[in-house]
């Protein structure tokens, strides 16, 4: 066997062991785990421990949102809500794949019916209504699904008079359900403009990547936004910028320092650091 | 009429024949000919032509017209339908923006905030408007000119018709993402009516953060859409040559747009486009526009901001509770 094959992301043969006893058999990616910014190479156990982040050069790898969520809340305290919401194909949208089979086959090898996690939790006691975005089903991209969800978190905020938490990681609008996910911007911001009136915080979590129509709304709408260290956060995708400026961007355009240094986010937390800087933030406003 | 800069592909016949016409009429000015009865015949033909062609017009045609440089801008409604336009310029934080602009203006003698992206026609005036794409200042200003609408009680007017935010390095470094999201929300909670027209392109979260209102109209040939087709064609299609299929599957016009429950009404043009008759697209315009002012006008403030939440509110499409 040669070294490289230890890494591959699906072995043929299933390690002889889970890697994660929790994630069941669709997360066994093999037993090791290589870090993409610096090459160390570490047992996927232990990495998973370290919160998916680099112990060499701490890289924030991306962390499912289902475990980021039960890691937030206290213990059984996260119940969540609106799963049952499935995407439909408004338009009869097709392009290289009809819309409507790309979300039965996601829909499938992910076991989630869309991009978007929601529900309420007590993070060390006080009731917090919140969600977090699942990037790896269709990049996080918001159509109706997600735009309702993220509203309910708001309305259900609004009602529970208790503060709201989103954790975004998105490309942006959802293409396939054209102007319906651009009507999501809309939407979702006019549900923070009422739940303002309760005056409880909302807390914008920013991860990598948060671009498009996703910032350019609710995600930017935070009474405090945080970050990750070096997401990718913008209006429009680098790659845009580029094809219209014809000229590179300079290092570290659009990463969290960036913005930082830009006074366009409050501050940049260790994924370690972000429960109890939360739990701060809430005592300090909530 | 206004002056034709340049003829779509599927007008060229028409437009051939118009110009014949022309040369009829000239002929017979100068008394060579009698040709009344030709030209007659002729102008009845270019009818005919015109109705035919504007009857059965692609997505991706109307795309086209919706992008004119002859179609009325943003400047030239108010001129047609506004008395006593005031600019004002400036978002107070670091600069002018003349992609997005407005003022207070009279619409039939009543003081209202009129806002409203600006293209320009020529290249020269291209540069200087920035090709109708807004910087994080456009939408700052846009926000300052809406709160003193609301604290003067005016009624606001947008006009959309860009093709998106600008994307740029000083845009994302002064908050691109952050002054549009903001004008979403101030706008959900304006206490005074606001009627949104899409007047040509509606392009993406650039368009939207001028368009959260009571009422959503658009032009007969305007299209407003999540991502021009041509980003589209090359993201999913990855091809932009296919944006005439994207334009398709991504149903960017009016008409669509109505039918999807998005939009609250098609505002008819002249037939042939607004470009070729920017007085006739304006009266069509404003008799619709006092429609829905005259009715949002019975609404209190906060009767406003509820019917603004729920038609937003209402606007997705999912199964399940």
């Amino acid at each position: 066997m040669t070294a490289s094959a230890w890494f591959q992301k699906k072995p043929k043969i299933a390690p002889s062991e889970p890697s994660d006893s929790e994630g069941g058999p669709s997360r066994m990616e093999g037993l090791w785990f290589k870090c993409d910014a610096c090459g160390e190479i570490l047992l996927r156990e232990d990495f998973e421990k370290n919160l998916n982040v680099c112990p060499a050069c701490s890289a924030h790898v991306a962390w499912p949102a289902r475990t980021r969520l039960l890691h937030l809340c206290d213990p059984d305290t996260f119940e969540e809500f609106d799963a049952a919401l499935e995407p439909q194909d408004p338009l009869g949208f097709s392009d290289s794949k009809k819309y409507k089979d790309r979300i039965k086959s996601t829909k499938k090898a992910l076991g989630e019916n869309d991009a978007f996690v929601g529900g309420v939790g007590q993070i060390d006691g006080v009731q917090v209504s919140v969600g977090a975005f699942l990037f790896e089903f269709m990049g996080g991209s918001m159509g109706s699904v997600v735009g309702e969800k993220v509203t309910r978190v708001f309305e259900r905020a609004y009602q529970l008079k208790c503060p709201a938490i989103v954790f975004s990681a998105s490309g942006g609008a959802r293409m396939q359900e054209g102007i319906f996910s651009l009507m999501q911007m809309a939407k979702t911001s006019a549900a923070i403009q009422r739940f303002r009136s309760v005056r409880k915080p909302y807390l914008s979590v920013l991860l990598h990547p948060t671009t498009g129509g996703v910032a350019a709304s609710f995600s930017w709408l935070g009474d405090v936004i945080l970050a990750e260290p070096k997401a990718l956060i913008g209006f429009a995708g680098p790659r845009v910028i580029e094809q219209t400026i014809r000229q590179k961007l300079p290092p570290g355009f659009q990463r969290s320092e960036f913005l930082l240094e830009h006074g366009m986010i409050d501050a940049i937390v260790q994924r370690k650091d972000l429960r109890a800087r939360i739990s701060s933030l809430l005592g300090l406003l909530g | 009429m206004a002056q034709v800069s340049y003829a779509l592909e599927f007008e060229r016949p028409l437009i051939e024949l118009e110009r014949k016409i022309g040369e009829l009429k000239s002929l017979s000015k100068s008394g060579a000919v009698d040709m009344a009865q030709e030209v007659g015949r002729l102008e009845k033909k270019a009818k005919r032509l015109q109705e035919e062609i504007f009857s059965d017009l692609s997505r991706w045609q109307i795309v086209q017209l919706s992008r004119h440089n002859a179609r009325p801008f943003f400047l030239d409604y108010v001129s047609h339908l506004f008395t006593d336009y005031c600019e004002l310029a400036g978002d107070r934080h670091f600069g002018e923006d003349s992609s997005l602009i407005g003022g207070f203006a009279r619409f039939d003698g009543e003081p209202v905030l009129v806002l409203g992206h600006q293209k320009g026609r020529s290249t020269k005036e291209n540069m200087e408007r920035n090709f109708g794409m807004p910087r994080p200042e456009g939408y700052r200003k846009s926000r300052r000119l809406m709160e003193l609408a609301a604290r003067f009680n005016r009624p606001i007017f947008t006009f959309i018709d860009t093709m998106g935010a600008y994307p740029g390095i000083g845009a994302e470094e002064r908050g691109q993402a952050e002054a549009i999201a903001v004008n979403l929300e101030v706008m959900a909670g304006l206490p005074v009516p606001v009627i949104c027209t899409v007047i040509g392109e509606g392009g993406s979260g650039g368009a939207l953060a001028i368009g959260v209102g009571n009422r959503v109209l658009m032009m007969e040939y305007s299209t407003y859409s999540v991502i021009s087709p041509e980003g589209c064609a090359s993201i999913l299609f990855r091809d932009a040559t296919r944006a005439d299929k994207a334009a398709e599957a991504l149903k960017v016009t009016a008409k669509d747009l109505f039918a999807l429950g998005v939009i609250d009404e098609v505002v008819p043009e002249p037939v042939g486009g607004a470009h070729r008759d920017h007085a006739a697209a304006a009266k069509s315009l404003g008799a619709v526009l006092r429609r829905h002012a005259a009715q949002l006008g019975k609404l209190s403030g906060d009767e406003l901001i509820a019917d603004r939440y729920d038609r937003f509110r209402a606007l997705g499409v999912f199964t399940g509770k």
